[in-house]
């Protein structure tokens, strides 16, 4: 009766099937770094959204990047995650990905995730099915048509349910959640892919102090486990999360260091509050 | 009592974005129906109140094949935004691939009595048979081109199409000047499908006489079936992972590419699959109607196709097939009381359902039923209407 149980186990309804689960990525961090941009040029229509920006995040820290509107933010993300394609440069993940030659879609399943700066979540779909459209599987389209939820992916869901403080709305319409509540939603899409690298761009922007003090505990203690590159205007809460800022300036990089230090760089204050303040500071 | 008829509005109008809750109930009632139909024809005597006419088996038919092309654009276009003004193209086809087949069936028996050739070849003083009739007597090979043609088509259509990320007006554009090429090929005789007068007077299906009683009133059993069949699989379809992430795509696509998914291929297979359906429909269509030319190409005939899953609600499955049925029973209704106001009276139809019920008449019921139930939710349609 051996095979009896053999086939029992192969046809046991709590698991996922070897070949259904996604290929792991290998990211090689021997280096430390996680995330290489190096040289990099975009212009659209002659105007210079990317100037020879050079950027490097180590492998489990979490970075702000700072910059007026125009500095170059969203196109970096854009850059990284394929959707834009830079006139000349690299962007590497770890040491052996090369970002440029892949698309969106083979980028996400290397385990670079994405928040948009105005929340995009899935407005038809319960607070749910979105988490369950973004956990790690194996996304082509046999595989998903035939798709269950295992045992274990429905803890998982829980437990991103659990650290977004969604538990109550998991059978809500995600188009019926609070401003607040969506940005949190995508974040827990985020989480649930399990994503190696993660672009957050302006998560508070719209929220209460309350929920931008939460957020900002999340995202610290996502930091080590995951990698982490926040884009925020918010400077208070850059301050309360930031270990290390990067500041953008038309296109390129103009500082970098911790908040204490951008906030008596020279160049930082001349660009963001004009000339006499550098001046004064410099006097100060 | 109210407990069941709570459960039943549960169950009925759950929820306007999950598909086609009322599949199951729709389905047995169109197979109640059709049975109905089918032993009021043929057990029935013609003296008695319940005899239904042939003509009227027919008629049933045809609107059921109108609603499975109906069911086709629907899953395109209500849950994955796609809207393809280009349908009839794949309904055509498929109904050209029954047509070759009716038309060998023929044999002799044509006005010009040549055994190999149809008329319409014999007329134009061909030789022999082109190669793409070979193969047609066969019924197997001839249904699978019948399906398989139109499915190519559509994926080498939305294989193009997608991966090169056209979208919205665009996209409708491109799949209405598809059927409009088609319409414009098959009116050459040179074709081979039969020029302007397309492929008609056909005899037999698979040795039945199309003209019996019996013969329809099996047609129009096996159109009911299929649509179920289609109606049912396009439910578990929708309702499975592969459905949620087609209704991903059609709200935030670049969501969705961002999350991992290659969203061209889900299109590209949601478009096959909505293609072949039609085909059905239209191979369905052709032995009941009793001909097919190249007037099935037309543009007019996809945007009206549109125009029934706008008022039957889409994105519901069922709407789209009520849709359907509704307009062109209509449709016979008024274009025989009024043949020229019909025109005028399906474009302000489309209109209202625009601008007032932009769910359509089975969103606009479900959410009057949720109101009466004593579930107030807010609804800027019922407000307006």
């Amino acid at each position: 009766m051996d095979w009896l149980e053999t086939a029992r186990d192969t046809f046991r309804r709590d698991q996922v099937w070897n070949f259904m689960m996604p290929k792991e990525v290998h990211v090689d961090v021997s280096k430390d770094v996680i995330l290489y941009v190096e040289d990099l040029n975009v212009s659209f229509d002659g105007f210079k959204a990317i100037n020879n920006l050079n950027l490097y995040i180590r492998d489990g820290e979490l970075r702000c990047l700072i910059g007026a509107n125009g500095a170059g933010k969203t196109t970096l993300m854009d850059i990284i995650t394929g959707k834009t394609k830079p006139d000349s440069g690299s962007v590497w993940f770890g040491q052996t990905h090369n970002l440029l030659e892949h698309d969106e879609a083979s980028i996400a399943h290397m385990g670079i995730g994405r928040k948009f700066q105005k929340p995009t979540v899935f407005e038809a779909h319960t607070v749910y099915t979105n988490l369950e459209l973004s956990l790690k599987t194996n996304k082509g389209v046999l595989p998903t048509l035939f798709a269950r939820l295992s045992q274990t992916q429905k803890d998982r869901i829980a437990e991103v349910l659990d650290i977004i403080g969604l538990t109550e709305q998991q059978q809500m319409d995600a188009g019926s959640l609070s401003h607040g509540q969506k940005q949190w939603l995508e974040i827990g899409m985020l989480l649930a892919s399990d994503s190696r690298l993660l672009l957050v761009d302006e998560p508070v922007a719209g929220m209460t102090a309350e929920e931008t003090e939460k957020t900002a505990a999340l995202l610290n203690s996502l930091a080590g486990k995951h990698t982490v590159v926040v884009v925020e205007h918010d400077m208070e809460f850059v301050r309360s999360i930031a270990r290390t800022v990067t500041v953008l300036h038309q296109g390129s990089v103009l500082a970098e260091g911790s908040m204490d230090d951008i906030q008596r760089n020279k160049d930082v204050i001349e660009v963001y509050l004009g000339e006499e303040h550098a001046e004064q500071a410099g006097a100060a | 009592m109210s407990a069941i008829s709570s459960r039943f509005n549960t169950q009925l109008f759950k929820r306007s974005g999950e598909p086609g809750a009322v599949v199951a109930p729709f389905v047995g009632l169109l197979l109640v129906v059709t049975l109905f139909a089918g032993v009021g024809n043929l057990l029935i005597p013609e003296t008695s109140m319940f005899y239904v006419s042939t003509y009227t088996i027919t008629l049933l038919g045809k609107y059921l094949c109108y609603a499975m092309l109906a069911l086709a654009v629907d899953i395109v276009w209500g849950y994955c935004g796609i809207l393809s003004l280009g349908h009839a193209a794949f309904f055509a086809l498929g109904g050209y691939g029954m047509g070759i087949y009716l038309m060998r069936q023929i044999g002799d028996r044509g006005v010009y009595g040549n055994p190999i050739l149809p008329d319409f070849m014999v007329f134009l003083n061909w030789e022999k048979l082109p190669w793409y009739w070979l193969g047609f007597d066969n019924f197997g090979f001839a249904m699978l081109m019948a399906v398989c043609v139109p499915g190519l088509l559509a994926f080498v259509f939305g294989w193009l199409a997608f991966r090169s990320r056209v979208t919205g007006v665009y996209l409708s554009i491109m799949t209405q000047a598809l059927t409009y090429a088609l319409m414009l090929a098959f009116f050459r005789n040179e074709m081979g499908f039969g020029g302007n007068n397309g492929l008609t007077d056909f005899k037999d299906i698979l040795g039945f006489n199309l003209q019996s009683d019996l013969t329809r009133v099996t047609l129009f059993s096996i159109t009911a079936l299929m649509l179920s069949l289609t109606l049912i699989l396009s439910q578990a379809i929708m309702k499975s992972r592969f459905g949620k992430v087609i209704i991903a795509v059609r709200d935030t696509e670049s969501r969705s590419r961002f999350l991992g998914y290659r969203t061209e291929r889900y299109k590209v297979w949601l478009f096959v699959y909505s293609a072949v359906i039609a085909a059905i429909a239209g191979a369905l269509y052709v032995p009941q109607i009793g001909i097919i030319n190249p007037g099935e190409f037309t543009p007019i005939n996809s945007i009206e196709v549109v125009i029934w899953v706008a008022i039957g609600g889409r994105g519901t499955l069922i709407g789209a097939v009520l849709g359907a049925l509704l307009v062109n029973y209509a449709k016979t209704r008024l274009t025989a009381i009024f043949p020229d106001a019909w025109l005028f009276a399906l474009g302000a139809l489309f209109v209202i359902v625009t601008l007032f019920l932009p769910k359509g008449l089975f969103g606009f019921f479900g959410s009057v039923k949720n109101k009466m139930m004593g579930q107030p939710k807010p609804n800027l349609t019922e407000e307006t209407a």
